[in-house]
């Protein structure tokens, strides 16, 4: 570790464990969850709510000629019927690359997208008044490859961007051609990776009201970010977004799928409006798949050198994603896979070139590891092919190249704590690496193997998406008469447990009873404005935040303490649950009584705090070169064990080992199952996961075709936790539910080499895949296995 | 077309009249109120609206309401007694067996079923038990814990 040692405050101990900070907190919303009281979107009493529903594209690309809606509109029953014509305002989560509309105008763009709408007093009505709508269309040429997408005669989906390209992203820093050169090993490999879907349990549901009178909407969503979808409807129904209101219920998780606003929540807004009442839109599975964001099919061409003795010299990487029909996080994911190839190893020189392909399929995004997980499998896989060659073991050449902390990389982020050497050490000695690699195999058909790999991700972007001058996150609390604190916060908890490690930072600070505090969140009307729940930014920067409101509340109070017991501040003991005079403890008062001071002559006390990440955080003066830029970087070490059937081509993993820098666990417990879950989605991408499109319709739009692992093929995970005490964290901590994900694919594919001697490089390892790979058949319908190698300099 | 549907819900015995096609699933949401009962897909593939039916699991999602007349329904807001977790609750909340909460209560009843009819399960025999029980936050990991916590833990001090 090489960060300070920094003593940390802790809330007074009556057990000896901690009771803030760092103690192994249940959920603060935990009781609600496991009775079956948390309502979500779906469970919010609507009595008299209409029905909202939507008719989607049957076409993959097609010119719409007429919609005639006139006979759905006669249905008796039917409210609103509505269609691009309700909404001429495109949206997309980043404002220079807006180009989607809520409902399709004048052309349909994957198989899904929706046509148009209708609001009708029960379920069967809006069912037949869909069947009502005729719809005349013109096909166009459709792409489902980003190759097919990118060929010269190609009809373009979106005028403005040529060759069908959304974005490319060339850049080299560091003297990429003189790594080469002085590298004692050149080699360059292609790797394949699926498209995968979020697949969060909660299928997606909005509920809305229109106020006709005062011209309100009011709007309930799965959403992760409601700031952004109240931007959203602001701007496509073009309110202001002081007569709107977005409240976020319990959300059933995200990954990513719900961090932009998404189409069926503004829909639900404008049949509200148009109904002028309250419509309810509840989603089908199968239409989270076609709403999609999902992780994009891709394409990799990496290329590294490495001297004999292991040190990386230089990383030459094509990536091609194929991003699917509209914007979204498009941009941000292709730049992304770029800048974070840094921040993991001492990296010398890196080029880069990315290329983010529209397709006639539902558009990708965000999801869980953003941007890095693919790339982070493609350059793990290529460092042992070649540590391999030069005689290294996988974990001596990671050693090789460790970074040391403080230091910047050379694309300008900078990386300020850095525990990955502790969580090697530890995969090393948890797994039996040395005992045991490269021993288990056996003689029988089913074979054994272990490998590691490394990872890291952001703790939170550190310029935002929306560029206001805004601090970046923004707490709340409020005190009066009844002596309760109340935290009020726009911090979206979609499972991964905001609300919990916000209400631990501030009993922390505070010292006092969490039967005291209650926490407020994510009402517009109410609650202070948050950038929602991605990039991992909440711990970090809320925990901030809510750290400076806590610290601002106390000195408030200790003021009214010292007022109270009649002696200067600086002679308070605070207590936490009473003030005591400092050296005179029987002189003392309870909370409630320095509540009551607090109060003469003001009446209610609100706190707030904030949290800002300073600019020279915010990233490379390069084009994009905020993607990828945050204030601490978690870290990651993990080692799998697998058994490989290989008559069959099953991998089963038997046991991961991973350990997390998380700079400072504020709830173990919370970042144990974090890690776990990001560890086992990982897995799930890479054993089972993966969209089928057929002339562009999902074959796989369900939850048994689109395969999830079940708990039988879930192995144990064990999890370590190293703490780095990052120097700008809250309390030290750091991210820790994203950088775990993206080591998982590499280290599979690691021991299932190190089990059958055979490198598979595309994901996922399904059975067919794994057992062609073995029998040295290329699977039909993929490309031939790439090239090995170019140029190797010296004895290998 | 609606007729009448007795049955017995968390102990309560109900006459609704019911749609002759309305499923188990939809009764208990909207009939009753009872949205612990959760809808995670378009049928029969997640298990998030698992339900006891005369103590065996069920989903309730392919489960007429009709084709339970006359039985003993337990869901999720049934399993507490006086306002106290039930010893499953308890420990998947202590053990951090629920995070987005949305599969919790299926993921609880199936896990209810398992306990009543093997109080101390195997880990395998846990596994077999929620296999059709999706999640897709906790690597399953701590939901395996938390049931053996509960089966752990003696039900009269739960």
């Amino acid at each position: 570790m090489n960060a300070p040692d920094r003593p940390l405050p802790r809330l007074e101990r009556t057990t000896g464990e901690p009771r803030g900070v760092g103690a192994r907190l249940p959920l603060v919303d935990g009781v609600e969850k496991v009775t079956g009281a948390a309502r979500y979107t779906a469970d919010l009493p609507a009595v008299g709510a209409l029905v909202g529903k939507i008719l989607r594209s049957a076409w993959a690309h097609a010119e719409l000629l007429e919609i005639d809606i006139s006979e759905a509109q006669k249905l008796p029953g039917v409210r609103a019927v509505i269609t691009g014509d309700a909404c001429d305002m495109p949206y997309g989560v980043i404002p220079i690359a807006q180009n989607e509309f809520p409902l399709a105008r004048g052309r349909v763009r994957y198989h899904g997208d929706p046509i148009a709408a209708v609001a009708a007093v029960d379920e069967a009505t809006a069912d037949a008044a869909l069947a009502l709508i005729r719809v005349k269309v013109r096909e166009l040429p459709a792409y489902f490859s980003a190759s097919d997408a990118r060929k010269p005669d190609a009809m373009l989906l979106h005028d403005n961007k040529p060759g069908n390209i959304e974005r490319e992203v060339h850049n080299e820093f560091g003297d990429v051609a003189a790594g080469f050169a002085a590298a004692d090993l050149v080699r360059e490999e292609s790797y394949e990776c699926a498209e995968v879907h979020h697949a969060m349990m909660e299928p997606n549901a909005a509920l809305a009201t229109w106020d006709t009178e005062r011209g309100h909407l009011t709007l309930w969503s799965v959403t992760q970010v409601p700031y952004y979808v109240h931007l959203t409807l602001a701007r496509c129904m073009r309110m202001e977004a002081a007569h709107i209101r977005v409240i976020k219920p319990y959300v059933g998780g995200g990954f990513g799928h719900r961090v932009e606003a998404l189409n069926f929540e503004i829909i639900c807004a404008l049949l509200a409006r148009a109904a002028r009442g309250t419509v309810r839109l509840l989603q089908t599975r199968e239409e989270a798949f076609l709403t999609h964001r999902g992780r994009p099919e891709t394409h990799i061409r990496m290329k590294l050198g490495l001297t004999r003795d292991g040190r990386l010299t230089a990383c030459q990487t094509e990536m091609v994603q194929r991003g699917g029909a509209y914007g979204g996080y498009g941009l941000v994911t292709i730049l992304y896979a770029g800048a974070l190839l840094n921040g993991l190893y001492d990296l010398p020189a890196v080029k880069y070139d990315g290329y983010r392909v529209y397709s006639n399929t539902p558009a990708c995004g965000a999801m869980r590891g953003h941007g890095t997980v693919n790339a982070r499998f493609a350059f793990e896989s290529l460092l042992d092919t070649m540590a391999a060659e030069l005689g290294l073991d996988p974990i001596e050449v990671r050693r090789k190249n460790l970074l040391k902390a403080p230091t910047d990389t050379i694309n300008g982020l900078k990386v300020m704590s850095y525990g990955l050497p502790e969580c090697i050490d530890w995969v090393e000695q948890a797994s039996g690496w040395r005992e045991r690699r490269g021993k288990l195999a056996g003689d029988g058909p089913i074979k054994r193997g272990l490998g590691v790999a490394c990872s890291h991700f952001v703790s939170g972007s550190a310029k935002p998406v929306h560029w206001s001058g805004e601090p970046h996150a923004v707490i709340v609390l409020k005190v009066d008469f009844d002596a309760s604190v109340t935290i009020l916060t726009g911090a979206s908890d979609i499972g991964q447990g905001s609300s919990t490690i916000i209400t631990q930072v501030v009993a922390e600070v505070l010292g006092i009873d969490y039967s005291r505090i209650r926490l407020i969140a994510t009402d517009s009307a109410i609650t202070p404005k948050d950038n929602g729940s991605y990039s991992s930014r909440v711990t970090f920067m809320v925990g901030n935040a809510a750290l400076d409101a806590a610290e601002n509340l106390k000195r408030v109070l200790v003021t009214a303490a010292a007022k109270r017991l009649e002696i200067s501040e600086a002679e308070v003991d605070w207590l936490g649950e009473a003030a005591a005079v400092a050296g005179d403890p029987a002189r003392q008062i309870p909370f409630a009584e320095v509540v009551e001071e607090a109060l003469v002559a003001t009446g209610t006390i609100t706190a707030k705090g904030t949290f800002t990440c300073p600019p020279e955080f915010q990233g490379g003066k390069q084009r994009g070169g905020a993607v990828g830029s945050t204030m601490g970087f978690s870290y990651a070490a993990q080692a799998v064990e697998v058994s490989v059937d290989t008559e069959l081509g099953k991998v089963t993993i038997d046991k991961v080992w991973v350990a997390i820098d998380c700079g400072f666990a504020l709830n173990p417990m919370s970042v144990e199952g974090q890690v776990q879950g990001a560890v086992w989605m990982g897995m799930g991408q890479a054993l089972s996961e993966e969209t089928v499109y057929e002339n562009g319709r999902h074959k796989a739009a369900n939850l048994l075709d689109y395969r999830v692992p079940t708990i039988v093929e879930s192995p144990d995970i064990e999890v370590h936790i190293v703490e780095s005490i990052d120097p700008n964290g809250p309390f030290g901590a750091k991210e820790a539910s994203e950088g775990p994900l993206s080591g998982f694919m590499s280290a599979l594919a690691a021991a299932v080499e190190d089990a059958t001697g055979t490198r598979i490089r595309a994901l996922p390892f399904t059975p067919d895949r794994v057992f062609n790979a073995l029998n040295r058949k290329p699977r039909v319908g993929t490309a031939a296995p790439a090239n090995m190698a170019t140029t190797a300099k010296g004895e290998a | 077309m609606k007729t009448l549907l007795r049955l017995s819900v968390n102990g309560r015995l109900r006459e609704d009249a019911v749609a002759e096609n309305a499923l188990l699933l939809d009764y208990l949401r909207d009939t009753l109120g009872l949205t612990g009962t959760k809808q995670g897909c378009d049928g029969g593939e997640c298990g998030a609206c698992t339900v006891l039916v005369d103590g065996q699991p069920r989903l309730a999602c392919s489960t007429l309401a009709h084709s339970v007349a006359g039985r003993r329904i337990e869901t999720i807001e049934g399993l507490s007694t006086e306002g106290n977790l039930s010893r499953l609750q308890r420990a998947f909340h202590e053990h951090l067996g629920s995070q987005c909460g949305f599969c919790t209560p299926g993921m609880i009843m199936a896990a209810e079923a398992l306990l009543r009819r093997n109080p101390q399960p195997s880990r395998d025999e846990i596994r077999a038990a929620l296999a059709g029980n999706l999640c897709r936050c906790t690597g399953y990991v701590k939901i395996v814990e938390s049931v053996e916590a509960a089966a752990a833990c003696d039900e009269v001090s739960a």
